[in-house]
């Protein structure tokens, strides 16, 4: 066999550790490589085991990964706002006290360089980024707004609880989170410490994202899985989760040779921002607004139980090559395999018939709207 | 000659007269983790060693399965087009992929026996 078992020794590469290693791995995950760091892709129930727990109860994600920044103007005067929208097409003079905006980083070319988490609290802006993009993201915020705003990294943990039941768990151990509704935070206290608690995450369920100091990260994490009905899970079921959202993966789904447009997330940004076209990449991204993309980011169900996995080939049905699938795998949730993909235009219209090549057999599939499964996020 | 035997890529090949059964091992399952698809080879289709005989699919990621000798595909299991998991409940037994014709025995003495693939294992642990 190839592929997923190891057939050599490993090699020792230093990695990162999280404040919640040794929970892992005395929860039995199995640690691989990520983004620096060594982190449970699953534990031992496996990860259908843990995709659907998380949709059925509560699901405990350690994403200290994540990079963690406040964004502080040095001018008491100064709007931290006005000067983040010189990064990102997203409204964020608009966010008003402890709400959340899901964003992009833009490049000079109008592709994404990252796409981020914003929380505005009085005239500071907190963002979450991807992990492997936190030391390229800091820098380029850094010396774009040096002079004017100073980024304070923040080596805290940041633990995410989904699922239905996350509200109610959560609630026991921090009073009035359940007040906050879907892209809202609020600082709580725990046992006397400051924890950032959002109404946000990456699984298309309700629930939260903590933020906490590193040191009583491993407590919190024990305290919540007291409660039989929290479970930890892997980034494995992380990844079967979003997918299932229609959520992009960075480094996958976009980069930095996809626009927003191209990548269907032309609902981060505005009318106000379309129409100041006043960020990295504008001039492009205004361009394909006017007259189109040449290709599309797009959901693909295919037929029968083959999953196309990321770099599958997609073609018309005369066979002619249009695209390319960016995520794809089985969703535990519809028992069936799931995709998503850029495609030329004129074939991203829901419903198209497209084949699917995989190990150089055509497999019969179709253009979808997504999510693949509904979103459940606790809207006001 | 008779007997089980393994490969450096976790098949197993039980072998009994001149016909061998295939699957992987119970390690290697454990490793790929809940299986969700499996593909098998024809039968009547003629295989070399370490060829791409099969595939199997767990949710996070594609395996190939090879022909851990040469020979012919004589029978396949349909079962597991249908119940992929039990490629994780019976790795060794119900969750077998093909049965090969063998067309050099010889080739049986490249593979390790069970004490040399444990330790094979343990080495990669």
């Amino acid at each position: 066999m190839s592929g997923a078992i190891p057939s050599s020794p490993k090699d020792e590469v230093p990695l990162a550790r999280t404040p919640l290693f040794g929970l892992h791995t005395s929860s039995g995950a199995r640690m691989v490589p990520f983004a620096g760091y060594e982190m449970p892709v699953q534990y031992a129930e496996g990860v259908l085991h843990e995709h659907n727990h998380t949709r059925a109860s509560a699901g405990l994600f350690d994403v200290s990964h994540m990079g963690q920044a406040r964004l502080v103007p040095e001018a008491e005067g100064t709007d931290v706002a006005a000067l983040m929208e010189q990064l990102v097409p997203g409204g964020i003079t608009t966010l008003s006290e402890g709400r959340i905006r899901y964003t992009l980083l833009t490049n000079a070319a109008g592709g994404i360089r990252d796409d981020l988490m914003v929380t505005r609290f009085d005239n500071t802006l907190w963002l979450v980024v991807n992990a492997a993009c936190k030391h390229e993201d800091f820098d380029h915020i850094a010396r774009t707004l040096a002079g004017v705003a100073r980024l304070e990294i923040e080596a805290r943990a940041l633990l995410a609880l989904q699922g239905p039941q996350a509200a109610t768990i959560l609630q026991t151990e921090i009073a009035g989170v359940d007040e906050l509704s879907f892209m809202q935070a609020r600082w709580c206290r725990w046992h006397d410490h400051d924890v950032l608690v959002s109404r946000c995450g990456y699984t298309g369920e309700d629930g939260f994202e903590i933020s906490l100091p590193p040191e009583v990260a491993a407590g919190f994490a024990e305290t919540l899985l007291a409660d039989t009905r929290v479970a930890l899970i892997g980034l494995g079921a992380r990844d079967s989760l979003r997918l299932e959202a229609g959520l992009c993966l960075y480094g996958h789904d976009i980069d930095e040779t996809t626009s927003p447009i191209e990548a269907d997330l032309l609902w981060t940004i505005p009318k106000r921002r379309r129409e100041s076209a006043d960020y990295p990449g504008a001039d492009v991204v205004s361009t394909h607004l006017a007259s189109g993309t040449k290709r599309q980011r797009v959901g693909l169900l295919p037929e029968g139980r083959a999953p196309a996995r990321e770099g599958a080939q997609i073609c018309a049905m005369d066979g002619t090559a249009i695209g390319a699938v960016t995520s794809g795998g089985f969703s535990p949730t519809l028992e069936r395999p799931v995709a998503m993909g850029y495609v030329d235009a004129d074939h991203a219209n829901t419903d198209t018939r497209v084949q699917l090549i995989v190990r150089g057999k055509p497999l019969p599939a179709r253009v979808v709207a997504m999510p693949f499964v509904p979103h459940r996020y606790k809207r006001a | 000659m008779s007997g089980i035997k393994f490969t450096k890529d976790h098949e197993w090949i039980s072998v009994d007269g001149d016909t061998a059964t295939i699957g992987i091992t119970a390690y290697a399952q454990e490793q790929l983790g809940d299986v969700v698809f499996v593909e098998v080879p024809e039968t009547g289709k003629t295989v070399a060693q370490g060829d791409e005989a099969g595939v199997v699919e767990s949710v996070k990621a594609a395996s190939e399965v090879y022909a851990p000798v040469s020979g012919e595909v004589v029978d396949a299991n349909a079962d597991l087009e249908d119940n992929p998991a039990l490629v994780n409940q019976d790795p060794q037994s119900g969750g077998w992929f093909f049965r090969l014709r063998l067309s050099d025995e010889g080739e049986l003495d490249g593979l390790m026996d069970e004490a040399a693939y444990k330790a094979y294992i343990e080495e990669l642990d």
